[in-house]
């Protein structure tokens, strides 16, 4: 393991004002995610995984504490450096998969190499967004646009977006919200394989059962981390699934 | 952000509702094609009335007798009987740089071929007079120097009073009578169509002017003089010579008014672009205020359409896009609505332009400058308007963005 953590949080505060109303939604938190490491962060809503979720997504600044992400002092980038450095650095997955609308598959996959810096040639980012694609089992589907795409492919369309700028971290916000369960189980089989081939995976959720795909999780409550444990036995989605289609063989056969 | 995709973006965009964007256009395409028809329309009436002053010839002025006022009652210039046979000849010895002078009287009367009559008028010239006017003849010759100090009855007649009684005969060496007195037309002029006054220029019959004051009109002084300048940058010393010259025959003391009235060409041109440059200019704000009406359409829609987008904004702003890129992206999208408006708006001004000619005679003359104006302007419109939706799409937290419902 390399010295240097992907995430290390340090005294990570954030207070939000509105008006005369202080709230402080994470009070005095340090974490460390060593590469190649699956942390899933789970808590009630409230709870201030999703402030943990856009501080680590460099979408927002601690108000105290420390934040840096691959070595970079996030705290003291502006907007622009912030932008640039998600671009490189994280791949988001959201609960609701926020496709563009009416636009195919590959040019939602290839979004995020629109911003990159230098730009690439735009064949190069067609291969690019092929390739993250077919990596997500989806390459018959690249003119498809989202409306004539299932919960789960729209999902993995997602993720190959997330994936297309090579990047050193996967942050996923509820990437199982939207979907039924054996579809989630397919989407944690992605995440696992991604994890097993050295990606990071940092993933929000309140499913206990899909916080069981992870190596590790952490639990918030009232802006704090009150647990933080590997997790044991841990679920493997392959063998998930496997199971599922017994369960259901069976219930056809009775 | 490569600028091809982001207009590619822009384009899909806006076909993604292809009936609001073209609504969106339509103040635009409106005031872009008012510009258009207004300085079509401008142009062709200048170009028109150009022809129309050109067609009284070269570095042409006019000397106008005076007004003359009977029992308090002005009656117009030509009416006082002030510009004589010795202004005639000073004219023409005196003043330097003069090319050539014609006198003319007007008289009006009932001339008759065969069992054909018509009333006309009949101007008295001399011979010069179709040399100044740079009008040839259609057929025969002008009548000559010689014709004009004999005072010999001889015409030179328009085309339409021509058609009027010979139909499609030939009228030259053929016999007319003008008032009982035998005519004997030498030439036919060269049509010339209708006057910057509205009049028919051919229906016309030229006669010498001491054939005309001594048995047509019994005048004994002329209604004016179409004087030549020998060159354009000549006409306003020749102007003033004239005027000097004619104050001195006359006797007007210093200070007292002119018997008499001097129009350059010059003049004459810019009485009519006068009345026509209001014109114009009450178009033309109709067709300001339209495009800034399509202006403000396009602001409405850019605002809607920012959120709308909102959750697309996060998403771009959370991969990686910076403000800067989300500005351009609206602003181009602003700026393709407006360009497209007016290049959509070039095309309906052209149509009615031509519609118009066809309709109403009109003329009307479209420039490529004006299109090009009109298509720079309506991107100015597009970034003008489309700046402010922009900067507030580029400005958005990426955060609330994506929570946006």
């Amino acid at each position: 393991m390399s010295a240097l953590p992907i995430i290390r949080l340090e005294n990570f505060s954030k207070t939000y004002s509105n008006g005369e109303v202080r709230v402080q939604a994470v009070r005095t938190v340090s974490l460390r995610v060593e590469p190649g490491e699956f942390v899933a962060i789970m808590g009630a809503s409230g709870s201030g995984k999703s402030t943990m979720m856009n501080t680590i997504g460099c979408l927002d600044r601690p108000t105290e504490g420390k934040y840096e992400l691959n070595g970079v002092d996030v705290g003291s980038l502006d907007k622009d450096q912030r932008a640039d450095l998600r671009n490189r650095t994280i791949g988001f997955v959201f609960q609701g998969f926020n496709l563009l609308a009416r636009t195919s598959a590959l040019e939602n996959v290839e979004l995020p190499l629109l911003y990159g810096r230098p730009p690439s040639s735009m064949r190069e980012q067609r291969e690019r967004a092929r390739a993250a694609l077919a990596r997500v089992g989806l390459a018959d589907r690249e003119d498809h646009h989202p409306a004539q795409l299932s919960g789960g492919q729209q999902q993995r369309v997602a993720i190959a977006r997330a994936l297309v700028s090579e990047p050193k971290l996967l942050l996923a916000d509820e990437p199982t919200g939207n979907l039924d369960s054996r579809t989630s189980i397919e989407i944690m089989g992605i995440f696992q394989a991604l994890n097993e081939a050295g990606m990071t995976v940092v993933m929000v959720t309140h499913e206990l059962d899909i916080a069981r795909y992870a190596t590790r999780t952490v639990v918030m409550r009232d802006g704090r981390i009150v647990s933080d444990l590997p997790v044991r036995p841990r679920s493997l989605a392959t063998e998930e699934l496997a199971r599922l289609d017994a369960e259901q063989k069976a219930v056809q056969l009775a | 952000m490569i600028l091809l995709a982001t207009l590619r973006m822009a384009v899909r965009a806006l076909l993604r509702n292809v009936l609001r964007t073209l609504l969106t256009m339509l103040g635009i395409i409106i005031g872009v094609a008012a510009v258009i028809v207004v300085v079509a329309l401008g142009n062709g009436a200048r170009a028109e009335l150009e022809a129309r002053v050109a067609s009284l010839g070269q570095n042409v002025i006019m000397v106008m007798s005076g007004s003359a006022s009977r029992g308090g009652v002005r009656m117009g210039f030509g009416s006082a009987p002030t510009l004589t046979e010795a202004d005639y000849a000073a004219l023409q010895t005196e003043v330097p740089g003069v090319a050539g002078v014609s006198p003319e009287v007007r008289a009006s009367g009932q001339i008759a071929y065969g069992n054909q009559n018509t009333s006309v008028d009949i101007r008295g010239v001399s011979a010069s007079f179709f040399d100044i006017r740079s009008w040839p003849m259609a057929d025969g010759e002008p009548f000559s120097e010689q014709d004009v100090r004999s005072g010999a009855k001889v015409a030179v007649i328009g085309r339409t009073t021509k058609q009027t009684l010979f139909g499609d005969e030939p009228a030259v060496g053929q016999v007319i009578r003008i008032r009982n007195a035998p005519f004997t037309i030498v030439g036919e002029l060269v049509p010339k169509g209708s006057s910057s006054f509205g009049g028919d220029q051919d229906d016309t019959l030229y006669v010498p002017y001491t054939s005309a004051m001594r048995r047509l009109s019994r005048d004994t002084s002329f209604r004016s003089f179409l004087v030549q300048a020998a060159a354009a940058d000549q006409i306003p010393a020749v102007t003033n010579e004239l005027a000097s010259l004619l104050r001195q025959k006359h006797r007007i003391p210093e200070g007292g008014p002119d018997d008499f009235i001097i129009r350059t060409q010059q003049e004459i041109a810019e009485f009519f672009d006068a009345s026509q440059r209001i014109m114009r200019a009450l178009l033309a704000a109709v067709a300001g205020v339209s495009l800034v009406v399509g202006g403000i359409g396009i602001m409405n829609i850019m605002l809607v359409s920012v959120t709308e987008r909102t959750r697309e904004i996060g998403v771009r702003l959370a991969v990686g896009a910076r403000g800067r890129d989300i500005l351009l992206q609206f602003l181009i999208e602003a700026v393709t609505l407006s360009v497209l408006g007016g290049a959509l708006g070039v095309l309906a001004g052209y149509g009615a332009a031509k519609l118009l000619t066809a309709r109403t005679q009109w003329a009307t003359l479209i420039s490529p400058d004006s299109v090009l104006v009109a298509v720079a302007f309506s991107a100015a419109i597009g970034i003008f308007f489309g700046f402010y939706p922009a900067r507030r799409a580029s400005q958005m937290d990426p955060i609330e963005a994506l929570r946006h419902e």
